[in-house]
């Protein structure tokens, strides 16, 4: 057993875990303030949509870094991107609209293309989350890494999902956008210059 | 087995719940999955017993919104586009003096001093529901005068078929509108017998007291039976008009907000339903309060259903 990873993994899931306790802590303690279910709502989403990006920085970093450390942390992260969006599922369909307006959820996905993307996003989430295991890794082989570049789409359909419903201040998807758009173009331009060194 | 006794009631599932528990659980696998299929109709949800409103519906007998709530929630973009931002930022409102100046199509215009565009006329209660376009309500007691009260003593000419509506806009005063989140200065409208409908009030103060200037100081209009944002606060000018005025989230989003926006649970917006509502009242945590239908005309459908007579409300949304 190594006890600093041991140390730095405990941190990190307590870190990711701490946004839900406090969350759950003020709602159950009424200081969510007047719509504690739409600020539910609203904070879990986020907490999702920034730990995906978070997730999404580590290949980068250990470019950047040279170092191998911040991939150890990759699926950690994932893991929780997928408790997180769970949850902001769960507050939608059970606090949201509660038990009297489930018949409306299927119209919801369908009819509301922000609830399509957001609920397309969760979807693809539940593939990657059931095959994180190194058991799965190595059933799969090649196919495991295909499979996980889903996350790409996941990504960009969880900040359309942001996107399309803000009434009109866009700087907050906009930011997240604008964090992805560096993260993806930052993969596309190692990638193609491993290409062109390959020539 | 004395740890039976260390087991609190509550925790204890009553026995009418534990014989329904196949039930419960056949209820709560099946419900989402055959939503999800897209096999089920739209169901009218379990029956809410609404208390009556007055029969001018001046009135209403739902719960209250607590005035904590009415007071920390709002949409007042000028002061921030979050909900708490205008309850942070609005003590920079200067509401006095405060001037509002009314001109157009009237026999009598000119700029006036709110206590003068007020003077004896003597404030009414009312207690309205108020429903948010974002899909919340709020019941709120207000204090104010009827609109219709305030436009008679400007004589409108046979000109006048609309009332336009301008909010303050000071950047110095509010900093939401370093952001142009929405086209500044804040306007609406109302048709000239909307406006002159006994609903339709100018409020002054709410729960009792004077206005907060997070909900509209010193002077807003309240328009019960349309979506909140036609409500317009802290208004400066108000112009009467033979053409349909601009409306700013019309301007922003046409095909979202029209000029009318009444509640109507049978127009969705184009990104969400409107058939239901979350309703912030009472004094409990509404973590696990149940939603409720939305109704026509916000439950108003007696008094102003007959305004719109012969239009199409889905084109005329």
């Amino acid at each position: 057993m190594d006890w600093r990873w041991f140390g730095l993994k405990t941190t990190a899931h307590a870190l990711a875990l701490l946004p839900a306790v406090l969350l759950i802590n003020n709602a159950l303690n009424d200081r969510l303030g007047a719509d504690p279910v739409a600020a539910l709502t609203h904070q879990t989403g986020e907490w999702a949509l920034r730990l995906l990006l978070l997730s999404l920085a580590m290949t980068p970093l250990r470019m950047v870094l040279k170092q191998a450390w911040p991939i150890r942390f990759r699926r950690l992260l994932g893991l929780y991107v997928f408790f997180y969006a769970s949850l902001h599922f769960a507050v939608y369909l059970f606090l949201d609209l509660g038990s009297g307006y489930w018949s409306q959820i299927g119209a919801d996905i369908l009819k509301r293309p922000f609830i399509t993307v957001g609920f397309t996003a969760w979807l693809l989430l539940l593939p990657l989350a059931l095959t994180s295991n190194r058991w799965m890794m190595r059933l799969l082989k090649k196919n495991w890494q295909r499979l996980h570049r889903l996350v790409y789409a996941i990504a960009i359909l969880a900040v359309l999902h942001y996107w399309w419903l803000v009434k009109s201040d866009i700087r907050e998807p906009l930011l997240y956008a604008a964090i992805l758009a560096l993260l993806l173009g930052f993969r596309l331009f190692s990638h193609l210059k491993v290409r062109r060194a390959a020539v | 087995m004395n740890d039976m006794s260390r087991i609190p009631a509550s925790e204890i599932t009553p026995e009418s719940v534990y014989l329904r528990r196949r039930e419960l659980i056949g209820a709560g696998l099946a419900s989402p999955l055959l939503a999800l299929a897209g096999c089920s109709e739209a169901k009218e949800p379990a029956a809410v017993n609404r208390p009556k409103d007055s029969p001018d519906g001046f009135r209403t007998a739902d719960t209250l919104t607590h005035f904590e709530d009415a007071s920390s929630y709002n949409n007042f973009y000028e002061f921030g586009t979050g909900k708490n931002d205008p309850a942070k930022n609005a003590h920079r409102l200067r509401t006095l003096p405060w001037v509002v100046s009314v001109e157009g199509e009237a026999e009598i215009t000119g700029a006036y001093h709110l206590d003068k565009l007020l003077k004896g006329m003597a404030v009414q209660d009312r207690i309205y529901r108020l429903r948010c376009v974002e899909g919340w309500s709020m019941v709120i007691p207000w204090q104010g005068v009827p609109l219709a009260e305030i436009i008679k003593r400007f004589k409108p000419t046979s000109k006048a078929k609309y009332v336009a509506f301008y909010s303050k806009a000071d950047r110095e005063q509010m900093p939401g509108m370093a952001y142009e989140s929405i086209p500044w200065p804040y306007r609406e409208g109302l048709r000239i017998d909307e406006a002159m409908n006994p609903l339709t009030l100018l409020a002054t103060g709410m729960y009792g007291k004077p206005m907060p200037n997070q909900n509209g100081a010193p002077l807003r209009l309240v328009v019960p039976w349309k979506y909140g944002f036609k409500s317009i606060k802290s208004i400066v000018r108000i112009v009467f008009t033979d053409k349909m005025p601009q409306t700013s989230w019309n301007m922003l989003q046409p095909e979202e907000y029209g000029f009318y926006s009444n509640v109507n649970p049978a127009v969705d917006h184009p990104r969400w339903s409107q058939a239901s509502e979350r309703r912030i009242a009472g004094t409990d945590s509404k973590l696990f309060g149940q939603r409720i239908a939305t109704l026509p005309f916000n439950g108003y459908a007696k008094q102003v259903a007959h305004l719109y007579k012969g239009m199409d409300l889905r084109k005329w949304f």
